[in-house]
């Protein structure tokens, strides 16, 4: 398990271009943060070499005792603007294959399905799903396999305002259970959070 | 394991319907084995001489055709992120998609060597060590071309970079594979030919995985 995350000095450049630097946070057990920015500050980036994906060019991202590497392969989820679902393929195919991938049990998988009312369209091509629906089923996969950190780019952007409140619900009780999240919103999260405007130093200098 | 067993599964799955999956690359290569006769004109006896080397080729053209989306998709949905964030290296997650392809695309075609081979006028003795040759050179077919498939990611027109990455490393297998045939047919020793494809095919099995693997934490990044 892991219960912090330390972001110290952090720099990253996205085609050439400085998006932010020197930028550090620290996250504990049960606590969001909400990172803010106009588009194309760097937040989904951010996100991502949290998550590893990108390589970072100075600063250092760690998660308490925990090595980076076996954070990322088993305490990290990741949910972003492109789900990894295949439309051809029912929303139960694809919710099964990423709870199994992600280390969940089958069982979380039926419960996290009815939690997100998403259980009546299982049988479905995900192509046949509303944006909505496509995004509940993305999110379903954080509380099919339970990984305490949730990176979150764009959360709730697709969800109506009562999925919105619901989802927020959902967020409180991770977080009530120790959990950490890092969300890239524009609006405000629903749930009691620290703010951290991307880009803003850049913008000043 | 279980983590990669449903991956294959579901890379199987989803090989199974790419680019309209076995049947088209099946059909393509029928389509190239019939276009072979009618240039070459149809003497039997100039045909039976060329059969197994040019099932062999359209084998290998036919190999190319679904190998750009292996990884492309899975780039382009988000679906390779998530790969990279399980206790399953993602070299072995790009084994395993290697596997379905080669499942899903090589081993028909390995079925259909040796008919359209014979089709051309080969000698039905060497119906069995085509398909061993075929069903091996797909094998490396399939992880060679994944390393080019994984190369191209993110470029546009990513099938052709693909296919100019990807023919040279199918020289040695032709060679190889072709040269086992050949020396079957001629009454020659033929296992040495067929001992270098295996070998080849080892290394692709060994070797690929990891290039792969590096050329998508490339990719994202």
């Amino acid at each position: 398990m892991i219960s912090r995350l330390s972001l110290q000095g952090l720099a990253l450049s996205r085609g050439g271009r400085r998006l932010f630097e020197g930028l550090g946070l620290e996250l504990a057990a049960g606590e969001a943060v909400a990172l803010t920015g106009r588009n194309g500050a760097g937040k989904t980036s951010l996100l991502r070499a949290i998550a590893g994906l990108v390589f970072t060019e100075a600063g250092s991202i760690g998660f308490g005792e925990v090595d980076p590497a076996e954070a990322r392969a088993s305490f990290v989820h990741f949910v972003g603007h492109q789900d990894g679902l295949k439309t051809s393929r029912t929303a139960r195919e694809e919710l099964e294959f990423w709870t199994r991938w992600m280390g969940g049990t089958a069982d979380a998988a039926r419960e996290a399905a009815s939690m997100l009312e998403l259980t009546p369209l299982l049988d479905l091509e995900v192509r046949r799903l509303s944006a909505g629906q496509r995004r509940r089923l993305a999110l379903s996969r954080l509380l099919a396999a339970p990984r305490p950190l949730w990176l979150l780019d764009e959360p709730m952007s697709p969800l109506d305002a009562g999925w919105r409140a619901r989802f927020g619900d959902i967020m409180a009780a991770h977080l009530g259970g120790g959990g950490l999240i890092v969300a890239a919103v524009h609006d405000p999260l629903p749930i009691p959070s620290r703010s951290l405007e991307i880009g803003a130093a850049e913008v000043a200098a | 394991m279980s983590r990669l067993s449903a991956l294959l599964g579901r890379e199987i799955v989803l090989a199974w319907g790419r680019g309209g999956g076995p049947i088209v690359t099946v059909g393509f290569y029928a389509g190239v084995a019939t276009l072979l006769p009618l240039a070459t004109g149809p003497e039997p006896a100039r045909l039976a001489a060329v059969a197994p080397g040019a099932a062999w080729v359209a084998l290998a053209l036919a190999s190319l055709l679904s190998l750009d989306r292996l990884f492309e998709r899975d780039y382009e949905d988000g679906a390779l992120d998530l790969l990279t964030l399980s206790p399953v290296p993602l070299e072995l997650a790009c084994a395993a998609k290697c596997l379905g392809q080669w499942i899903a695309t090589g081993a028909p075609l390995a079925l259909a060597a040796p008919l359209a081979a014979i089709a051309l006028g080969a000698k039905p003795a060497l119906a069995p060590l085509i398909f061993a040759c075929a069903l091996i050179g797909g094998l490396a077919f399939a992880f060679t071309g994944g390393v080019g498939a994984a190369l191209s990611l993110g470029a546009r027109r990513g099938g052709l970079l693909t296919a100019v990455i990807v023919l040279p490393l199918f020289v040695a297998p032709v060679i190889f594979g072709g040269g086992a045939l050949d020396s079957f047919a001629g009454g020659l020793p033929w296992r040495p030919g067929f001992a270098l494809l295996g070998a080849y095919a080892a290394a692709a099995v060994a070797l690929g995985p990891l290039a792969m693997a590096a050329a998508c934490r490339n990719a994202l990044s």
